[in-house]
């Protein structure tokens, strides 16, 4: 009746209601077992599913039996070793026990009954509700544990008197801790459920503005220029690595890597210039000056490639303990390092001479009629008169 | 890789297509005109093991993601019973873990979708002499692989390539033909072909579990 552990137990197996409580209450006058196993079964046994609903899967029979053998073993090795359950101060501990049980357990479904009305009433209702329904639980748990308490104070001698003040303060305060803890628990576990919650849809929010922002729009640009194949070939290939990105590389900040920064600048070349730029990348180094000089030149690079031969330009970027490489390779109709045509001057300043200004350097080989790679060194630990 | 062996004297190979997407599979066909025999195509897994056992191609063009196991499924199936088809992997697929995978299950090479028609032709080609294909992203990820610090003890991590190796694989990676390759480091073609058919051998041999470790490191997987 107090917990429904009997009527779970005789749910369970069949077997009457009546005699099992019979029986609960003849073991607990026969030295106070069937009050340690009664709380057992309300603090282990699943909760009885609400009437009406399907029946949760439970614990089997062994699994009960198992329980109260355990019981009936624990009961047995302290009277063996001496301790009488009926003694003196053992009854007002099961008594505080059993309060705590009482409590425990309530606040356990009382969080539930919230959790359940929240979905469909206000907060305040609700908390009435609940308070109306499991007063009386709430009340009998709180008065079991100050009399355990009081019982476990009255039970000292006077031999102890000096202590005896000290004792009931402890146990006071130690009975408040025990009845309030489930609550604040109970308070915390729910805040941190509706914070996984929040995060979750959080994230399905940057889902939807991603796609919002970059595939409907893309698509929408794709439709208007239909009619022309170079337009549409070049706003898919943007979203494509836009996406891609997105999608494998977790955080990829131009600032923060080279790597990151490469893969930037043949996004923005690709969407100015008609052609593809293929990025290769082993290892990869954080930003900084000197690194933001190399990206720079090897921006120059990729883009005077787009330029001058189009089709597919191939970026490999290497990075190790002590070097940042970059090369830029292009496949159009080269030309001669040594008479550089005008419109090229751009490379002797924009690319060799950054290059040398940040402390590497910048290597230009073409084959006329077979393309052009321009390979960029950056040396990553270099002495003082580096930084620009 | 516009190779010398692009001309019409040669023996058409005969390919099959897998890939789920018919208008992709339809596109390749276009592209690739008469220059190949395309003797099959494929949609999905149980599909690709049908037509490759029923027409025993030369070379498999196999998606990396395909509907029933992806291409791994198909290798799976397929590599042991038939060692005279060789794999070709063509995605558009960015992971290392799915390209390595499929190149671990026996694929000879993986390129992009983006190849070009002559490209993949005479890939093919290659593939189905026995050669194996690097694109420069393959190249990129078997570098990655074999330089990230893993344990080089001798028979649990990868097996270190040699520096020759290494250079070859850099050279790839930086957009060079294997031709150009060959004139770079005064090799001959047929050299550059041994050291890249070589490293597939060590990237297919290699422990899967330290390849797996380095794909997670990259939050690749």
């Amino acid at each position: 009746m107090l917990g429904g552990v009997c009527r779970g137990i005789s749910d369970h197996t069949g077997w009457s209601v009546t005699a099992l409580r019979l029986s609960f209450v003849a073991l607990t006058l026969a030295g106070g077992l069937g009050i340690v196993l009664y709380a057992a079964y309300w603090v282990w046994l699943p909760v009885a599913p609400e009437p009406g609903a399907p029946e949760q899967p439970g614990r089997d029979l062994a699994g009960v039996l198992g329980l109260g053998a355990l019981g009936l073993g624990i009961a047995l090795a302290l009277s063996a070793a001496g301790l009488d359950l009926t003694g003196t101060w053992i009854t007002p501990l099961i008594l505080v026990a059993v309060g705590v049980a009482v409590l425990w357990r309530q606040s356990d479904e009382s969080r539930r009954e919230m959790l359940r009305a929240d979905l469909q009433a206000s907060a305040r209702a609700t908390t009435l509700t609940v308070l109306r329904r499991s007063g009386p639980r709430i009340l009998l748990g709180v008065a079991l544990v100050l009399l355990g308490v009081f019982g476990a104070v009255l039970s000292q001698g006077d031999v102890w008197a000096s202590l005896r003040g000290l004792a009931a303060a402890l146990l006071a305060v130690a009975g408040v801790a025990l009845v309030l803890f489930p609550f604040v628990a109970g308070w915390a576990r729910d805040l941190a459920t509706e914070r996984r919650a929040r995060i979750r849809s959080e994230e399905r929010a940057e889902v939807a503005a991603q796609v919002h922002d970059s595939v409907l729009q893309t698509l929408t640009l794709i439709q208007r220029a239909a009619q022309d194949p170079d337009e549409v070939v070049r706003l898919a290939r943007t979203e494509e690595r836009a996406l891609r990105r997105w999608l494998y590389a977790p955080v990829g900040d131009p600032g923060e890597t080279l790597v990151a920064a490469i893969e930037s600048v043949a996004a923005e070349v690709e969407s100015v210039v008609a052609c593809s730029v293929e990025v290769v990348s082993v290892g990869d180094v954080a930003a900084d000056d000197r690194v933001e000089a190399l990206v720079a030149a090897a921006r120059e690079a990729v883009l005077n490639a787009a330029k001058h031969a189009g089709g597919t330009v191939s970026v490999y970027v290497e990075c190790t303990a002590t070097t940042a490489e970059v090369f830029v390779r292009d496949r159009g109709r080269g030309f001669d390092p040594d008479r550089v045509p005008e419109d090229r001057l751009g490379l002797r300043e924009s690319v060799i001479g950054r290059m040398d200004r940040a402390g590497g350097r910048a290597r230009v080989r073409s084959v006329p009629g077979e393309g052009t790679e321009i390979d960029l060194l950056l040396p990553l630990s270099l002495p003082a008169r580096s930084t620009p | 890789m516009s190779e010398s062996s692009a001309g019409s004297g040669r023996t058409r190979r005969r390919v099959v297509l897998v890939d789920d997407h018919r208008l992709f599979r339809s596109g390749v066909r276009a592209e690739l005109g008469d220059r190949v025999e395309v003797v099959g195509e494929a949609g999905d897994v149980d599909e690709a093991v049908a037509v490759v056992t029923a027409t025993r191609p030369d070379v498999v063009l196999l998606d990396v993601h395909l509907p029933g196991g992806g291409g791994r499924a198909v290798l799976d199936a397929c590599v042991e019973s038939l060692p005279d088809v060789r794999f070709l992997a063509l995605s558009v697929s960015d992971a290392a873990d799915d390209v390595i995978g499929v190149v671990r299950g026996g694929a000879r090479g993986y390129v992009t979708k983006a190849i070009s028609g002559d490209e993949l032709v005479d890939a093919i080609d290659r593939v189905a002499s026995g050669d194996a294909v690097f694109s420069p992203r393959l190249a990129g990820f078997v570098l990655d692989a074999f330089a990230s610090g893993l344990p080089e003890s001798a028979d649990d991590g990868l097996d270190a390539l040699s520096p020759r190796e290494r250079e070859v694989m850099r050279l790839i990676a930086r957009g060079y033909t294997y031709r150009e390759v060959a004139r770079e480091l005064v090799l001959s073609v047929k050299t550059v072909e041994t050291h890249v058919s070589a490293v597939l051998r060590k990237l297919q041999l290699s422990n899967r579990h330290e390849l797996a470790r380095w794909a997670a490191a990259r939050h690749l997987v």
